[in-house]
């Protein structure tokens, strides 16, 4: 019989230490499936962020540096500066690539880095207990925004995919969510197409992806699954909001 | 072999490239900038890359990532931007990624100045950032040892997996001295046994700080700390001239070694024996040197353009076997040969009626 299902060859045996109905892992496999299809994993090196993913290094079977919190990015312009014929891959969260790290990811991608970058968005502090995250959406309570996050308190949450997609460096720019089979297939495209701009030479391929983080939100992975459609897909609208396609760029 | 004449920024530059550094992030900041200015301009040439990067936190992750590969790379700032580095440097230190960092020290605590100070001693050689580790310090005092400790610091990051610093001064960095070039045979320090390169034909490889497993953490730090004291046990450095019968020796690097030595020349012009002990490696701190002159009961003057720092090293080595004294100029104040002849001929003095020190 012909299996139409497998495990990806770049992903290891080892078990996902997320929570229950958490989506880093549905997003480590969809990013798998992309190291694949390219063949690139021989000749990938990873930069690993801080926060619930941090051990990427024990899913993907791939070299991978860790980064201090937030430097992800500048730790993957050093690897591929100093070896551009690799693949290079980031993976990070939003306290990593939206708060701490702010300046190395809108440098980074303004320079133009052929790097490319898979965005989690789960709207908070995932591994140090559900603090407020940059992307906290509004009247979300964590466990800093106990009374749910005031725009005049706090500041309104980031949007990253339009911020990035301003810029001249970045190839393509995408938000995407794997709430729904639909979505999930849109989430595999826009992957796949952010390696494709690494491997063309189109500047940073970006993609963030709406996730959920049941454990901090105090919700059962389903409810967890309606307040991405609810409260996140409306402030955080799905889509690819550029796409360069040749050297349509100075 | 060239010789040049040539100014300390630049020769540490040039080392750079003789030394095979082919990759440099930065950011600008005063007194250091000819060593990205001539890197901007040399490396593209080269195959290399030289990256301004947004900030001093952005440059010394860029050398995690390039180290991390098993390439040279090199940063260079002055002061505040070296505090901005002590994060990354934590973590180079931790993961064991090799790389030079240069310290073109200005004046401190804060913005300060721009003129020549040792104010960043205890930084460079107390680790700086979080944890327990350790980095090698390399105190050049001429612009010729900008170019020579600059090869030797590559050799060393590379050597011992560690970050490796270079810590001058706006004298240091600023002023044209005759330099030798020469080109450094470049060593195969066996990084393909770890460096990431790809996982083609061999497990995957990991380059990481967090260790969370039961015990592991211990292990790690218990095995850098072995390297520490194999680095101290090998690579203690230090330049001496030391009269027979000394009377005082007077401990001081960088700059203010040469400017000591001005007057422990003249003092010994005068007939009185005065020695000159200049440590090279600033960690490893040579006790060694200093122990075997306390053994003979000579007393110690350290001369530093700070207000005391390594004359806590100087009391360390010696541990009250011998009298240990010190002179400082914090910056503002930038003293002359005759200053500091001033406080030998006071020490010579006092050790003569057998004052306490
Ligand atoms: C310099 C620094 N500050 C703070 C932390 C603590 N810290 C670890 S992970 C994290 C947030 C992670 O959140 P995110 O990037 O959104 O990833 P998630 O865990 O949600 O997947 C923080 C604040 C740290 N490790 N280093
Ligand atoms: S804490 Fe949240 S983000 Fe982290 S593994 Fe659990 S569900 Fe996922």
């Amino acid at each position: 019989m012909k299996p139409v299902f497998t495990r990806p060859r770049s992903l290891t045996d080892k078990p996902f230490h997320f929570c229950p109905g958490c989506h880093h892992g549905v997003i480590h496999r969809l990013v798998g499936e992309a190291i694949d299809h390219f063949g690139v994993r021989e000749k990938t090196i990873g930069a690993a962020c801080v926060g619930c993913s941090v051990f990427l290094y024990d899913y993907f079977d791939i070299d991978v540096v860790e980064s201090p919190h937030g430097r992800a990015q500048a730790v993957a312009t050093g690897i591929k500066r100093s070896n551009p014929e690799k693949f290079v891959l980031l993976y990070q969260g939003d306290g990593d690539f939206a708060a701490i790290g702010t300046s190395e990811s809108i440098h980074a991608a303004n320079r133009g880095e052929n790097l490319t970058t898979i965005f989690v968005n789960n709207a908070i502090y995932g591994m140090t207990g559900g603090q407020m995250a940059p992307t906290t959406t509004l009247g979300q309570r964590t466990t800093t925004s106990p009374y749910g996050r005031d725009f005049a308190q706090d500041g309104y949450p980031i949007k990253m995919t339009e911020m990035l997609a301003q810029l001249e460096g970045v190839g393509f720019a995408a938000r995407v969510s794997v709430d729904t089979p639909a979505h999930h297939n849109q989430t595999r495209k826009a992957i796949f197409k952010a390696f494709e701009t690494q491997i063309e030479k189109r500047g940073m391929g970006f993609v963030e992806v709406l996730s959920s983080c049941p454990t901090n939100w105090g919700m059962s992975p389903l409810a967890a699954v309606e307040h991405i459609q609810k409260e996140m897909i409306p402030y955080f609208p799905l889509g690819v909001f550029k796409e360069r396609t040749g050297t349509d760029f100075l | 072999m060239k010789r040049t004449f040539e100014r300390g920024n630049v020769a540490v530059a040039k080392a750079a490239v003789a030394a095979g550094c082919r990759y440099y992030y930065g950011y600008p900041i005063t007194p250091q900038n000819e060593i990205p200015e001539y890197l901007s301009q040399v490396l593209p040439s080269l195959g290399g890359q030289f990256v301004q990067a947004e900030s001093e936190v952005g440059s010394i992750n860029m050398l995690l990532g390039t180290g991390a590969t098993g390439k040279r790379c090199m940063t260079s700032s002055s002061s505040p931007g070296i505090s901005l580095m002590q994060e990354g440097l934590s973590y180079l230190a931790g993961s064991e990624v090799p790389c030079v960092v240069v310290n073109v020290q200005r004046s401190g605590p804060g913005l300060g100045g721009i003129s020549a100070s040792q104010g960043d001693y205890f930084q460079a050689t107390r680790g700086g950032g979080h944890g327990d580790y350790r980095t090698i310090v390399l105190a050049p005092a001429s612009v010729q040892e900008m170019y020579d400790l600059t090869v030797l610091a590559f050799d060393l990051a590379d050597q011992y997996r560690s970050p490796v610093l270079v810590l001058a001064d706006a004298m240091l960095a600023q002023m044209k001295e005759q330099l030798e070039e020469w080109t450094p045979e470049v060593k195969d320090f066996g990084k393909e046994a770890w460096a990431l390169t790809g996982a083609a034909g061999r497990p995957a490889r990991k380059i990481k700080s967090l260790y969370l497993g039961d015990g592991e953490l211990a292990e790690h730090n218990w095995h850098l700390s072995r390297k520490y004291a194999e680095i101290q046990a090998r690579e203690a450095r230090a330049h001496l001239e030391v009269p027979q019968g000394c009377e005082l020796a007077v401990v001081a690097f960088g700059s203010a070694a040469r400017i000591a030595k001005s007057a422990v020349d003249r003092a010994n012009a005068e007939g009185r024996r005065v020695g000159l002990v200049r440590p090279v490696t600033l960690w490893p701190f040579p006790s060694e040197h200093l122990v075997r002159l306390a053994e003979k009961d000579v007393p110690f003057l350290a001369v530093e353009l700070n207000t005391g720092q390594m004359v806590e090293d100087v009391r360390l080595a010696v541990e009250g076997r011998s009298p240990v004294s010190f002179a400082g100029y914090p910056p503002g104040y930038l003293p002359s040969p005759d200053d500091v002849y001033e406080e030998i001929c006071r020490r010579l003095s006092r050790e003569k009626v057998g004052e306490a020190a």
